[in-house]
C-alpha cells in the first residue's frame, strides 16, 4: 500500500443552515482504492457531507478538493465534469417516478456515457440488474417495487456508468440481513473490479464491518473518531460501544 | 469647489441613509422567513427567468422532452377546455340575448360574441384553467421531484435540471397555451351557434359570416399576444415553485396551490395591463 493518492481531501469544512451548524471544520481524506466507512448518529451531517461533496450544497467555508480540484470554486463545467466521475447514491433512492427501471437506468448511461450503442446499453442495463438481483424488475415503474427493490434499482442506477469514486449513503438501511449482505458483498466487488474509492454511510455495522479499510466515526458535525474497525470494536468509549451492540 | 457643496451638503444624509438601509436590512435578515423573502424572491424570480432564457439558446436544446411536454399539456387539458369553450358561447349567446332583442339589434349577436370570446373570454378563461391545471401539475410534478431528491439525482448525473426538466415545460406551456386559447374561442363560436339556433334558426356558415364581419385583426393579435404572455408565465410560475419547493412532503402541496393562486392572479393582472396597451393603440 505504499504511494496511495488521495482522491478526495476535505479541510476544515462546515456547513450551516440558517443558525444550525451542522459541519465543523471537518477534515478527512479518501485515499484512492479504498473503503471509507462514516459511522455517525441521525442528524450529524453525515448526508449534507458527501452532498458538499459533489457541489449539491454549497459550503460556507473550507476545501474540498476532488482529483485535485477544488469543488467549491470551479465552474459548473468542470464541477460537471467532476461529477461524471462521481457515483452518488442517495439516501432515499431518488429513483425518477415518471420512468421505468430501464428508463431510470439508461438516463445516466446515454448522458454520460454518450458513445455508447444501442447493443452496448442493453447489455450494461442487463449486467448492472444481474448484479444486483432484480434481472425481472427491467420494465416495472419504480412505484411498483418494494423498498429494498428500489433502493437496490438506485444502486444499479450509480454503478451503471463505472464511477471513479462511488458515495454510497446508507446502502444496506432498510434491507433485511441477506440482502444487506449482498450489497455488502457488491460494495466489496465494485472495489475489485473498478478499482473504486467509495464513502460508505452507514449505521449498519455488519456493513461496515465486511466492506471498511478504514471507519471514520462523526458526531456533532466534526471527526470524533478515525481508525480500523477493530480499533472501534476494541474501543471502551460509549458513543462508540453504543454502534457495536 | 463651490459647484460641488450640493452634493457635499448631501454625503452625510447619505451616510444616514445607508445607516437607515442596513440597519433595516439587518432587522429583515433578522426576521428572515417573514419580511424579506419577498425581496428575494423577486431577485430570485428575476435570476430564474435569466436562467430560463440562458438555457433555451443555449446548445443541446432537449426537443423530445419539449414535444413530449407539448402532448401533455394537449392531451390533459383538451376534454376540459372544450366543453368549458362551448359552454362560455352557449352561455354568452343565451344571456345576451334578451338585452340585444329590445333594441332589435339580435343580428349582432354573433359579431358580439366572437369579439367578446376572442379578445376577452376566451384568452382569460382558458388561462385560468390552465393554470388550475398545468401550472398546479407542473408545480406538483417538479416539487415531488424536489422533495424525493429526483432533481439533486439528476444534477449529479450531469444533467442540467433547469434544462431537462424547466426549459421544456415553460416553452411548451408557452407554445400551447395560445393554441389551447385559439381552440377555446372556436368552439366557443360553435356553442354560439348552438345557442343562436335554440331561439332561432341560423345556418353556420351565415352565422359564422355575421359573426366575422366584426372581427378585425386588431381584436385577433393583441388576444394571442397576450395569451403567449399567459401561457408563459403560467409554465414559469408553475415551475418556479416546483423547482424551488422546499423540504419534507406539504411542500409539494404547497408548491402546487401557490402556483395556482400565484398563476391565476397574475393572469388577471397582465389582462388588465393587456387592455391598457390595447386602449392605447
Ligand atoms: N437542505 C437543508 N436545509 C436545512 N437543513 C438541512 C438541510 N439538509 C440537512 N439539514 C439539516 O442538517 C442536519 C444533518 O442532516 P443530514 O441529512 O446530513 O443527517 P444524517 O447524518 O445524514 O442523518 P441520517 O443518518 O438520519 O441520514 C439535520 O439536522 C437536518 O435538519
Ligand atoms: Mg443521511
Amino acid at each position: 500500500m505504499t504511494n496511495r493518492k488521495s482522491v478526495i481531501e476535505i479541510e476544515n469544512l462546515s456547513k450551516s443552515f440558517g443558525n444550525q451548524m451542522v459541519l465543523k471544520n471537518i477534515s478527512l481524506k479518501l485515499l484512492n482504492g479504498e473503503n471509507l466507512a462514516v459511522l455517525g448518529k441521525s442528524g450529524t451531517g453525515k448526508s449534507v457531507l458527501i452532498k458538499c461533496i459533489v457541489g449539491l450544497l454549497k459550503s460556507d467555508g473550507g476545501t474540498i478538493n476532488v482529483f485535485e480540484k477544488n469543488v467549491t470554486s470551479i465552474s459548473r463545467q468542470e464541477l460537471g465534469e467532476i461529477r461524471m466521475k462521481i457515483g452518488f447514491l442517495f439516501q432515499s433512492g431518488a429513483l425518477y417516478d415518471s420512468m421505468t427501471v430501464k428508463q431510470n437506468l439508461e438516463f445516466p448511461l446515454r448522458r454520460i456515457k454518450r458513445d455508447l450503442s444501442e447493443i452496448e446499453i442493453k447489455e450494461k442495463i442487463n449486467e448492472v440488474l444481474e448484479q444486483v438481483g432484480l434481472a425481472e424488475a427491467l420494465d416495472k415503474m419504480p412505484s411498483q417495487l418494494s423498498g429494498g427493490m428500489r433502493k437496490r434499482i438506485s444502486l444499479a442506477r450509480t454503478i451503471i456508468v463505472d464511477p471513479m469514486i462511488m458515495l454510497y449513503d446508507e446502502p444496506t438501511t432498510g434491507l433485511d440481513p441477506a440482502t444487506s449482505d449482498e450489497i455488502s458483498t457488491l460494495i466489496n466487488d465494485i472495489q475489485k473490479r473498478y478499482k473504486t474509492s467509495s464513502i460508505i454511510i452507514t449505521h449498519d455495522i455488519r456493513c461496515a464491518q465486511k466492506t471498511a479499510d478504514r471507519v471514520i466515526m462523526l458526531n456533532d458535525g466534526t471527526v470524533y473518531q478515525e481508525g480500523k474497525i477493530e480499533d472501534f470494536e476494541k474501543s471502551a468509549d460509549p458513543l462508540i460501544k453504543s454502534f457495536f451492540i | 469647489m463651490k459647484k460641488f457643496s450640493p452634493a457635499i451638503k448631501l454625503t452625510p444624509l447619505l451616510r444616514d441613509a445607508t445607516k437607515v438601509t442596513l440597519k433595516i436590512s439587518e432587522k429583515a435578515i433578522a426576521k428572515k422567513e417573514q419580511v424579506s423573502n419577498f425581496m428575494t424572491d423577486i431577485a430570485d424570480v428575476f435570476l430564474f427567468i435569466l436562467r430560463i432564457f440562458k438555457e433555451t439558446f443555449s446548445r443541446n436544446f432537449e426537443f423530445r422532452e419539449f414535444f413530449y411536454q407539448c402532448y401533455k399539456i394537449g392531451y390533459k387539458t383538451l376534454p376540459l377546455i372544450s366543453i368549458t369553450g362551448a359552454i362560455m358561447g352557449l352561455v354568452l349567446t343565451i344571456q345576451s340575448r334578451p338585452t340585444l332583442a329590445n333594441f332589435g339589434a339580435v343580428s349582432l349577436l354573433p359579431g358580439m360574441v366572437a369579439v367578446s370570446l376572442i379578445r376577452e373570454m376566451g384568452p382569460v378563461i382558458t388561462a385560468l384553467i390552465c393554470a388550475g391545471k398545468i401550472g398546479s401539475g407542473m408545480g406538483a410534478e417538479l416539487g415531488s421531484m424536489r422533495v424525493t431528491e429526483q432533481i439533486d439525482a439528476m444534477e449529479v448525473s450531469s444533467t442540467n435540471p433547469m434544462k431537462f426538466l424547466v426549459v421544456p415545460r415553460v416553452l411548451a406551456a408557452t407554445v400551447m397555451i395560445p393554441i389551447l386559447i385559439l381552440y377555446a374561442d372556436a368552439l366557443g363560436i360553435l356553442g354560439s351557434w348552438a345557442g343562436a339556433n335554440i331561439k332561432g334558426d341560423v345556418t353556420f356558415g351565415l352565422f359564422f359570416r355575421q359573426a366575422f364581419r366584426y372581427v378585425d385583426f386588431v381584436d385577433f393579435l393583441p388576444a394571442v399576444i397576450k395569451s403567449v404572455f399567459f401561457g408563459a408565465v403560467i409554465g414559469i410560475v408553475g415551475c418556479y415553485k416546483g423547482y424551488n419547493a422546499g423540504r419534507g412532503t406539504e411542500s409539494v402541496g404547497v408548491a402546487a396551490n401557490s402556483a395556482v393562486v400565484i398563476g391565476s392572479l397574475l393572469v388577471i393582472i397582465m389582462d388588465m395591463i393587456a387592455v391598457q396597451i390595447t386602449d392605447m393603440l
